[in-house]
């Protein structure tokens, strides 16, 4: 019996314990951190190229934002780890993330502004 | 630079007296200090609360002019709740949390010594605004002046540097709390004792748990309020500037959004200690335990979707106040849940009625009259008749004091010989509770009458036949008996530590591990890191059940015999505490420092940032236990 | 720097000190959300110019923003260099890490001082309040986060960051990250979005 296991806590550990193996398996190395940074340096070219396009106005808002977000997944997945560390760290940032979204939400629209 | 610092800390462990005091850890040395400096800030809060008190006695009195009388109700306001419940609170989170979970001590043991001395500064900083109005000993006051509150632009307006001493205050306290917030969910999670499962955690360490999730997420939206008031008012920025288009409302979202949650953070601690009290004094487990901890949790959360109940009469539109309504009258439904079943736990028990019982019932009459009148705001139309009047101050003083407070006498009454070794003299304390008690009722039932018959609330005086004198009479001869009752507090305290009554380790047999070492505990708290088998687990070593479910002494079951302890005094088992520090002191100094330069000279901001620097980097340098 | 494996010892299995930091991240977020919130709050809404289309230099900030972006690519491989065990590496990347950091803060500085030129200072307007306020907080820990990195490239240089203590480069790494991240909303909502 492990520590961890007289402990009598399930959840996390044995998330932890998936997490290593998946950490065993597809351990980031540099080149796949390189990878990440490439497709992130194009994602910023692709989104000051567009701003340019008058072409796609109309659709321009939410383009940038699903690029921008796609931005923010990749780093927080991959550099931040997230993809290989405990749940608990996602669910702390998901949770400040969406109560901040939402407060936010909320106050613009009842003082009168625009989300964007 | 190491060397030096190592021979810094050498030092500081040969340190006695005040110095160790200074470099202290020490979870519980720690706790101590914020218990006693918040109650100074309790005595110093309070007679300013008598002060108003005695200028409202009658019509037209000028003991105090309106000038004074602002700048006192706002540092009453602002120095009970950020001074003295919260860190009451916080008190309580440092003595108990190790205990409770079966640890030597938290997570950040410096960390924790930061928090406390970055309070104490952020206290003594706002308070010396009073100072800086001209001459005091003229009565010419430099305090703050806009309401706990500060809403803009009114805030704005204020002359002179009272709103910036009050702002960068709630700053630096912002950090305290900040600091201990991390640190305790990072203890809880972290340093469990084997066994100690989730569900096995007393109450008062889930609402220690939930709270300090609430100020680690409504901390940062005040912290940028009140940049954004400092900006405005030192910079010429226009956050809540009406001529440039800025919104003052904004102001009143920020502050409540963080409000809210912030009378949770106030009320939560108390009903954990409220919850480990009854079980002990009705000799039966808290009923209902999952529901209490899950009603806590839903608390928490509801409480982020109220703010705008304090904002009904601001025009936000008949459906977004429809719809604070509901939400603010479905957060009664949790709180009506934890009430109902502390008092299935009185239900039936064998009651042994000492003073923190008493408290801990005081706690839950006030409070239900508290939740109550709440209700009663909640409701749109019926609120646009209460909002900012006496029936307001009754209700919030019926959950802070009559709640927070009695709630807070509760945990000082029990947990006193656990960390003085004393007991605290039943008589006096049962005299200290009947005329709290009572002064209580009489100083803020006649505020709801007040209220309902129109009195607003932060005038200075009143013109005689408004109907409003008798009542107003009367709540001031109820805050007196208040003020005696803290006297008499105070007395039972002395006379209680002369009187050297020992405790012993477990005087109310009760259910937690903290009773299960010696009174004091020994610094490293546990000789051996307990193993945790069930709720209440010391309990169970005590008692098992018969066939009839009533509890049966174990035999050589019980807590630690202080006698055993004495040829174990210091490290002799080898047990690694964490080394005193000074650096958490220097650090925290840097703050109001920085605050105080960036009211008058930014060469003083310099110093400020210097000496920060240097506690940071020695901090972060010296090893932290060798 | 603990050197015990802490994950043995605690109760989730997690690191004291990773899990200060994950908490102190999702805190920032309403931080940041706020101060996001009251740039949209107020976006649009000044009374008197400069406004930001006046002012914005979409090439010069997205060359900015790509800077800081590349900044987290070089400080991840630092964290890749300590984990196994190359110290040079280590030292180069945070380094870069730092330069780059220093480089968009330059940025920044040249950005203020151009807009400050052309008229928009803290309390010209509504723009300008916010502008300067979301930004400046956000540099400020972009500097913080500079005086971390190379603090920490000193020790490494001492020899005093060893393969067992790449736990302060991960940290160090997780905070570098967060500020990037926020740049990034702030470049998408701030910058490039003009209504
Ligand atoms: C059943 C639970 C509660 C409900 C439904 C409730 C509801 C309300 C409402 C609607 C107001 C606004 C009244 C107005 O300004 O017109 C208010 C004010 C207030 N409440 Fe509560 N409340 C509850 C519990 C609490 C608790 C537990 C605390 C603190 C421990 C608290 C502290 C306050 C304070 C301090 C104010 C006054 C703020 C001010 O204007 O200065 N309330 N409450
Ligand atoms: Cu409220």
């Amino acid at each position: 019996m492990t520590l961890a296991e007289s402990r009598g806590i399930k959840g996390p550990t044995e998330r932890e314990a998936e997490a290593e193996e998946v950490k065993e398996g597809a351990h980031p190395g540099p080149l796949e951190y390189v990878k990440i940074g490439l497709i992130l340096a194009v994602i910023t070219a692709v989104e000051v190229g567009i701003y340019y396009i008058e072409a796609i106005e109309d659709v321009l808002v939410p383009i940038l934002i699903v690029l921008s977000a796609i931005k923010f997944t990749l780093v927080v997945l991959w550099f931040m780890h997230l993809r290989f560390d405990s749940r608990l760290f996602s669910w702390l940032l998901a949770g400040g993330l969406m109560l901040a979204g939402i407060l936010m939400v909320i106050v613009l629209s009842t003082l009168g502004g625009r989300l964007v | 630079m190491v060397g030096a610092l190592r021979r810094l800390r050498q030092e500081g462990e040969s340190y006695q007296g005040v110095w160790s005091w200074l470099t202290t850890v020490d979870h519980k040395r720690i706790g101590i200090m914020y218990g006693v400096t918040a109650f100074l800030f309790f005595l110093m809060g309070g007679i300013e609360a008598l002060l108003l008190r005695i200028q409202l006695s009658s019509p037209n009195n000028a003991v105090l002019d309106p000038d004074q009388y602002n700048r006192i109700f706002t540092m009453h306001g602002t120095t009970m709740i950020f001074l003295v419940v919260m860190p009451l609170s916080a008190a309580f989170f440092n003595l108990l949390i190790p205990l409770m979970i079966g640890a030597r001590d938290v997570a950040f043991p410096r960390l924790n010594a930061f928090s406390f001395w970055v309070f104490l500064g952020g206290g003594l900083f706002m308070n010396a605004s009073f100072f800086t109005g001209g001459n005091i000993l003229k009565g010419e006051l430099g305090a703050p002046d806009a309401g706990w509150f500060g809403y803009a632009p009114l805030s704005l307006q204020s002359a002179g540097t009272g709103i910036d001493f009050w702002a960068f205050g709630l700053l630096i306290l912002g950090v305290a709390s900040m600091a201990s917030g991390f640190n305790f969910i990072v203890t809880i999670f972290n340093m469990r004792a084997p066994g100690m499962t989730l569900l096995r955690m007393p109450l008062f360490v889930w609402m220690t748990l939930v709270t300090s999730f609430l100020i680690i997420f409504a901390m940062p939206i005040i912290t940028v309020a009140l940049f954004q008031l400092l900006f405005d008012r030192l910079y010429g920025a226009n956050f809540f500037n009406f001529e440039a288009g800025g919104q003052p409302l904004l102001w009143q979202h920020m502050f409540w959004l963080f409000g809210h949650p912030e009378v949770y953070i106030l009320i939560l601690p108390a009903m954990g200690i409220v919850s480990e009290v009854l079980p002990t004094f009705s000799r039966k487990p808290l009923f209902g335990y999952p529901f209490v901890v899950i009603s806590g949790l839903a608390i928490a959360f509801m409480s982020w979707g109220v703010w705008a109940h304090h904002m009904y009469t601001t025009g936000l539109g008949p459906i977004a106040n429809s719809a604070f309504g509901v939400s603010t009258i479905l957060i009664a439904v949790p709180t009506g849940i934890k009430i109902f079943n502390w008092l299935a736990t009185l239900w039936g028990g064998a009651i042994s009625l000492k003073t923190p019982l008493f408290f801990a019932v005081g706690f839950i009459s006030m409070f239900v009259i508290g939740g109550l009148t709440g209700v009663i705001h909640s409701i749109v139309p019926s609120d646009y008749q209460q909002q900012d009047t006496y029936f307001v101050v009754a209700h919030l003083h019926q959950v802070l004091l009559g709640g927070a407070m009695f709630g807070l006498f509760a945990g000082i009454y029990y947990w006193f010989p656990k960390f003085t070794g004393r007991l605290l003299h039943e008589g006096w304390g049962q005299l200290h509770f009947w005329l709290m008690f009572i002064g209580f009722n009489i100083t803020f039932q006649p505020m709801m009458i007040l209220g309902l018959l129109g009195m607003p609330r932060r005038i200075y005086s009143y013109p005689e036949g408004a109907g409003w004198e008798w009542w107003n009479a009367v709540a001031t001869v109820g805050a007196l008996l208040i003020g005696v009752s803290i006297l008499v507090f105070m007395f039972n305290v002395v006379l209680s530590l002369r009187r050297n009554d020992q405790a012993g380790p477990d005087p109310w047999d009760g259910r937690t591990l903290e009773w299960a070492i010696p009174s004091p505990p020994p610094a490293y708290n546990f000789r051996e890191i307990p193993t945790v088998r069930a709720r209440d687990d010391f309990w169970h070593q005590k008692y098992e059940e018969d066939e009839t479910g009533r509890p049966v002494p174990i035999v050589g079951g019980g807590a630690q015999e202080p006698e055993e302890e004495e040829h174990a005094e210091g490290e002799g088992h080898g047990i690694h505490m964490p080394s005193p520090s000074f650096f958490p002191l220097i650090a925290a100094i840097g703050l109001p420092i920085i605050a105080t330069g960036l009211i008058y000279d930014a060469a003083i901001v310099a110093v400020g940032v210097a000496v920060l620097v240097v506690g940071i980097y020695g901090w972060a340098l010296e090893p932290a236990s060798e | 720097m603990s050197h015990t494996p802490a994950a043995l010892e605690t109760g989730t299995g997690l690191d004291n000190r990773k899990l200060l930091m994950w908490l102190f991240l999702a805190s920032e977020c309403l931080l940041f959300g706020s101060l996001i919130g009251a740039y949209l709050l107020y976006r649009g809404q000044s009374v008197v110019g400069p406004y930001p289309e006046d002012l914005f230099d979409i090439p010069f900030t997205s060359v900015s923003a790509f800077v800081l972006l590349m900044s987290s690519v070089t400080m991840v491989l630092a964290l890749a260099a300590i984990q196994r065990g190359d110290q040079r590496g280590l030292r180069i990347w945070l380094l870069s890490t730092a330069l780059l950091g220093l480089l968009f803060l330059s940025g920044q500085a040249f950005e203020f001082t151009e807009f400050n030129h052309e008229g928009l200072s803290l309390s010209s307007n509504l723009f300008g309040t916010t502008f300067f306020v979301l930004t400046g907080f956000h540099g400020a820990h972009v500097t913080v986060g500079v005086l971390i990195l190379l603090s920490l490239l000193v020790m490494a240089w001492r020899g005093r960051l060893t393969q067992s203590q790449s736990l302060n480069i991960e940290l160090a790494g997780l905070y570098w990250h967060f500020v990037d991240v926020v740049w990034i909303v702030i470049f998408t909502l701030i910058y490039l979005i003009q209504p």
